[in-house]
């Protein structure tokens, strides 16, 4: 017997299923495909072939893969079609690592706004999709990954990830549609359904659909996936890793890089507190019932940037990444306990006293009066403090006379300080990050007596 | 048959029910919204950009009705469940072996995973296609809020099974609270709250002990995250949810200027 086994005859005919499911969704496609994409002039020496072949061909395979899943009958262990063990390491050496996981979550999000109007094209999309449900299916075939992502309550954030992407799909394909024709002068194509329905029946009966379709989702999923009991609470046995509920992981991945009171109460303060702020700092009267990119890019790209890369990826990483003391594992990595990583963090005052001024550190003695201590802890601590007076305080004004020079126009002194205090705020967590991964730096002020620190 | 139909529809009982004739015709099919209390919510006639399902994605009114569910399958599973030390997980441990109708628990939870996961979404739409701007500015804000009360709806609820994963994953969260500044034990600035040398915020008083009604998640905290969970917030939300609706109508409609 395996005491470790990759792959069970269970999730074998589960893939069968899902490969099955990809596999007649393929079909349609084809039948789109026939319908829409016209003809190749001449392919391997014959006229006229319909482009949708390649896609029924596609889809055959996929069929023969769902029967190789469905018909299996001998020993899992010897099933052939899974995941090659070089592709998950690979995979693995470049997420399980904080400083590759976020430039590869920035690169993607910044690959998907310049190539927008090149992968909302429906062939395009389509195909993106096919490649992830690939790769789900074949990571699946994997125990470590099955570990993770099969969690019963990790199930919802596949689907969160998939209903997010088909979303900023749906944007960004209006989008398109919508810059062009505001671009022409025309108006946006959700203007010219202008006429009026009666709610009974056009809108009633689609709220009716909704909800009988959404019942039966949420029976279906139910009956297939029991909701997690885990053995009986006890306060001595604390889990490895011990995780908040998953949205608010990314909350928890702040923790890495700041102390829990700035990471748990004052971040998420500003988060709420900026969200409300939106409609009283954009005076952008453009885009007010209906999708456009173009006309709104700040807006757009800042709530984008702060809730694809900043909380989806992070509840990602969070979730699937983040094992046993809080280490980062790959997705097809064995979650070891005793996985070492050396963390030798410094503060700002260290490498300041230490390092450059070559003495000790400024100690307040602990037998004076508080406000003397005090003197001594700022004198310690004065060029962190400094640093962060000018990110606050120095740099608003920065901007508004030179980048943000036309929104301090047009804004007024109050909303701008807002605007600009909300995005420097938004800011302080990739450049904390950038700053841990190059100099190791811990706090920027750092003062325990206090429990003071940033 | 119909003649039958046609008796019952005007009968006076069926008449005292429903106040208004069947939508069959132009008129009556704007009768219906007036006068029924649940269509009510709704204009008479909406544009029809603005209710097609790839502009609207449907997801504030699919929030709404995963409320209605939670509400539903909640009362159902309060019948059962004993938020108490002894009984919280073996109940719950009982709804998945043995209880008839268990499955509550599970349309329960997945509802609620879902109900997170659409108010995002409701919330993306929104900024998307920029209905927060004039008029609406406030009904925002109040979303936002409706936001926080989902999370801690779900934060509350987490707790309940009383399992390793509830009571781990509140005290991971509720951890935090310690930090507060001024009113966590471990926060900046919480000496300065103290009176001739004694501090006011202890680990026996301070933010967090709100929170969980004890130093450790416990008892108590089932206790006062059981009434969270079932009473206070849903009341809240439930008012909230009615001045959103309400403000919905108010200002013309999903979006678009008035």
């Amino acid at each position: 017997m395996n005491p470790h086994p990759d792959l069970t005859a269970g999730v074998i005919r589960g893939l069968g299923w899902l490969y099955l499911l990809l596999a007649l969704a393929n079909v349609y496609w084809s039948v789109r495909s026939f319908k829409k994409d016209g003809y190749y002039e001449r392919l391997f020496g014959i006229d006229h072939v319909p482009k949708a072949f390649g896609w029924a061909a596609y889809a055959s395979i996929l069929l023969l893969f769902a029967c190789a899943h469905l018909v299996f009958s001998s020993s899992a262990d010897d099933f052939m079609i899974r995941l090659p063990e070089f592709f998950k390491s690979n995979v693995d050496i470049l997420i399980a690592n904080p400083i590759s996981y976020f430039v590869i979550s920035i690169v993607i999000f910044v690959a998907m706004v310049v190539w927008r109007n090149w992968w909302v094209e429906p062939t395009i999309a389509w195909i993106l999709f096919n490649m992830s449900v690939l790769f789900l299916a074949l990571s699946m075939t994997d125990y470590d990954f099955r570990q993770i992502v099969g969690k019963p309550d990790n199930v919802p954030i596949v689907a969160m990830l998939y209903l997010v992407g088909f979303f900023t799909w749906l944007y960004f394909y209006k989008c398109r549609d919508n810059d062009r024709r505001l671009a022409n002068g025309l108006p946006p194509a959700e203007k010219e359904l202008s006429e009026t329905v009666l709610t009974w029946p056009d809108l009633v009966y689609s709220e009716m659909i909704c909800m009988v379709l959404l019942t039966v989702v949420l029976i279906l999923w139910g009956v297939a996936l029991p909701a997690p009991l885990e053995e009986p609470a006890s306060a001595v046995k604390t889990p490895n890793p011990s995780k908040a509920p998953w949205y608010f992981l990314g909350l928890q991945e702040m923790l890495v890089y700041f102390d829990p009171w700035m990471a748990g109460v004052v971040l998420p303060t500003v988060i709420l507190g900026g969200l409300m702020a939106i409609p009283y700092i954009d005076f952008n009267k453009i885009g007010n019932g209906y999708y456009v990119y173009e006309k709104r890019k700040f807006a757009v790209l800042t709530f984008l940037f702060g809730f694809l890369p900043l909380w989806v990826a992070m509840i990602v990483l969070g979730t699937f990444i983040r094992g046993p003391n809080w280490n980062m594992f790959g997705l097809y990595e064995y979650w070891d306990v005793h996985k070492l990583e050396v963390l030798n963090n410094v503060n700002l005052s260290d490498m300041f006293w230490l390092d450059l001024m070559r003495q000790p550190l400024p100690r307040p003695d602990s037998t004076a009066a508080w406000y003397v201590q005090l003197v001594t802890i700022l004198q310690r601590e004065w060029l962190g403090l400094v640093l962060i007076v000018l990110y606050l305080v120095a740099l608003p004004p920065i901007m508004a006379l030179t980048v943000f020079r036309k929104f301090f126009a047009r804004m007024g002194f109050l909303r701008f300080m807002v605007l600009a205090n909300l995005i420097l705020m938004m800011w302080s967590l990739p450049l904390k990050m950038a700053l841990r991964w190059s100099l190791n730096l811990k706090y920027i002020v750092a003062i325990p007596e206090f429990f003071f620190n940033i | 048959m119909s003649s039958i139909i046609e008796y019952i529809r005007k009968s006076q009982i069926w008449r005292s029910v429903f106040r208004h004739p069947a939508p069959y015709d132009r008129r009556n099919r704007a009768v219906v919204v007036l006068t029924n209390f649940f269509l009510h919510l709704h204009p008479v006639s909406v544009k029809k950009g603005g209710i097609a399902l790839s502009y609207t994605w449907c997801m504030g009114g699919v929030t709404f009705f995963l409320f209605l569910v939670e509400a539903l399958t909640g009362v159902l599973l309060m019948f059962y469940y004993r938020p108490t030390l002894e009984w919280a997980f073996t109940d719950i441990r009982a709804l998945r072996d043995v209880t008839t109708l268990g499955i509550m628990r599970e349309i329960h939870r997945w509802g609620a995973h879902a109900m997170v996961i659409t108010v995002w979404l409701h919330m993306y739409r929104v900024f998307l296609t920029g209905s927060y701007k004039p008029p609406r500015e406030f009904n925002w804000v109040i979303g936002v809020i409706l936001l926080v009360l989902t999370l801690l709806l779900s934060f509350t609820g987490y707790l309940l099974p009383w399992d390793q994963l509830a009571i781990w994953a509140i005290t991971v969260g509720s951890n935090m609270a310690r930090a507060t500044p001024f009113l966590g034990h471990e926060g900046p600035g919480f000496q300065l709250l103290n009176i001739g040398g004694y501090d006011l915020i202890t680990n026996a008083s301070d933010a967090r002990f709100l929170l969980l009604g004890a130093r450790t998640v416990g008892e108590e905290t089932l206790n006062r995250f059981y009434i969270m969970h079932c009473v206070a917030i849903p009341i809240v939300v439930s008012l909230l949810i009615a001045i959103h609706f309400w403000r919905v109508r108010k200002d013309g409609g999903i979006s678009q200027p008035l």
